[in-house]
């Protein structure tokens, strides 16, 4: 059933990730335009920070791809919207690609026919996690653009292939797919037992905010490693050449088998549009 | 100087432009992708406005509005070119376009055409759409809405379109096969020191 109250939260949260870039987001492209040194490249940020400027004016989405629309929710055990979260995300899509317009990116897969209004089989795409003992919902939307999707992929590499294999599959997508990807990106990489643990992993690391610091030692210094490596390839802001190409990689892990040792990589653009909320029991906002 | 090309384009607006050089543009654009070049070249159905000296764009636009209260271009950034590539020289060859915009580079097919047919193609800062709705005008008209609407055929008349940065010139010489190998060379030594610092599976 659709809870008024919750799809009503939800549809802000669409609208507000759609306007503006993430705090984060912004801040990194700021430091990076600060440091650049190339004219063109300069000239190029510029364009990035009169388009978000004029987004904000007019109230409109930063970008025309407004993406996949994906949800990830981190629910409590006795949240009482368990049950209607599906109806209310999906009424909230359909109104949201309306109302703020959205882009219909919704393509039913066989019948091949854009269904208008981003819900079809399967989308919104829509991931949940249980958190024992809570009663509220954290609700946080990721808007998938198709031009960095495409970089997308996993592998399971033989464990022999270590962690070298990783930062070489990483390169060989991020260098040849990059460029179209409207960089400076964030590379999310997900390490894990099979193909598509570590490409979910890899989409949670594109979640994670630019700038926050892996727990584990070795993991936040492949990654520094990894975004120093990155960037001296020089594939600079929207691919025309530049000082730096990436805001930050992010490694997200989970134990891998014996015999086994799968990489995923998903990335996020320029304008990565990802913003996240905490409902109450009673549907409103935290 | 800033250059700005107007529509129609002739041979010798742009036969002197050269890979990297900056440009504007002013006139009319039809929009495509993969459908609409799908259409054009595997259909062999062109659109009834003729994209003669004109320009195309990769791109899938928000648009708000109807054929009666009229149509308001939301929001339109360029689309990845690279998938057009397989499409492009035929769908040049068919329309007569002279410019083509998108964003990323395009392949070696797409170059030849260019040289060919004297069209250049150019990138436009990706995600940047609402300063390229900006640059439009008014909404000419629409073809074939049943594509939907990221697919549908949209005729714009811009102004002061731009940056739009030369990826392809005439003679065909290729800014971003240029830098792909640049890059690739770069990301050789860099994965060779990344390397050296990830060795956990071997202690
Ligand atoms: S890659 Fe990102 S910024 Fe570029 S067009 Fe796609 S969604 Fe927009």
């Amino acid at each position: 059933m659709i809870d008024i109250k919750l799809a009503d939260e939800i549809y802000k949260l669409i609208y507000e990730a759609s306007v503006a870039l993430p705090d984060d987001v912004y801040d990194a492209l700021a430091g990076m335009s600060a440091r650049e040194d190339k004219p063109l490249a300069r000239e190029l940020y510029g364009c990035i920070f009169d388009n978000v400027k004029k987004a904000a004016l007019l109230d409109r989405p930063i970008c025309q791809d407004t993406g996949s629309l994906q949800f990830f929710l981190k629910a409590g055990s006795k949240c009482p919207l368990l049950g209607d979260a599906e109806d209310s995300i999906k009424h909230a899509v359909i109104a949201a690609t309306r109302g703020i317009p959205l882009r219909p990116n919704a393509v039913d897969s066989f019948a091949e026919r854009n269904t208008g209004n981003n819900v079809g089989e399967g989308a919104p795409f829509i991931e949940w996690e249980i958190i024992p003992g809570r009663d509220d919902l954290e609700v946080t939307v990721y808007m998938a653009g198709g031009g960095c999707s495409l970089v997308g992929r996993s592998k399971v590499l033989m464990p022999l292939e270590g962690y070298e294999g990783i930062v070489k599959f990483v390169f060989d997508a991020v260098v040849e797919w990059g460029v179209n990807a409207c960089p400076p990106l964030i590379v999310g990489v997900g390490i894990g037992a099979c193909a598509p643990t570590a490409a979910m992993l890899s989409k949670k690391a594109v979640l994670r905010p630019v700038g926050s610091k892996n727990a584990n030692r070795r993991a936040r210094e492949m990654e520094e490693h990894m975004k120093r490596g990155l960037n001296s390839v020089g594939i600079g802001p929207l691919g025309m050449s530049g000082k730096e190409s990436v805001q930050c990689v992010n490694i997200e892990y989970a134990a891998h088998h014996p015999a086994t040792l799968a990489v995923g990589v998903s990335v996020g653009c320029w304008a990565t549009r990802r913003k996240t909320v905490v409902i109450k029991a009673d549907g409103g906002r935290l | 100087m800033k250059i700005v090309l107007n529509t129609p384009i002739k041979d010798g607006d742009i036969e002197t432009l050269k890979i990297g050089d900056v440009i504007y543009l002013s006139g009319t654009v039809g929009t495509a992708r993969d459908d609409g070049h799908r259409r054009v070249v595997a259909g062999g159905i062109l659109p009834e406005f003729d994209l003669r000296g004109g320009a195309v764009m990769h791109v899938g636009p928000i648009v708000k509005g109807d054929k009666d209260s009229g149509y308001e271009i939301i929001a339109a950034g360029p689309t990845t070119s690279r998938r057009m590539d397989l499409y492009e020289k035929e769908f040049i060859e068919k329309t007569g376009v002279k410019l083509i915009i998108g964003k990323g580079g395009m392949g070696k097919k797409t170059a030849e055409a260019c040289k060919q047919y004297k069209a250049l193609h150019c990138v436009y800062p990706g995600g940047c759409a609402v300063s390229a709705a900006a640059a439009v005008e008014r909404v000419i008209g629409v073809e074939w809405e049943d594509l939907g609407m990221p697919e549908a055929f949209w005729i714009l008349r811009v102004k002061d379109f731009g940056p739009l940065i030369v990826s392809i010139d005439t003679e065909g010489n290729n800014l971003f096969e240029q830098n792909k190998a640049i890059f690739e060379e770069r990301k050789q030594k860099a994965v060779e020191e990344v390397c050296k610092h990830v060795g956990f599976s071997h202690e």
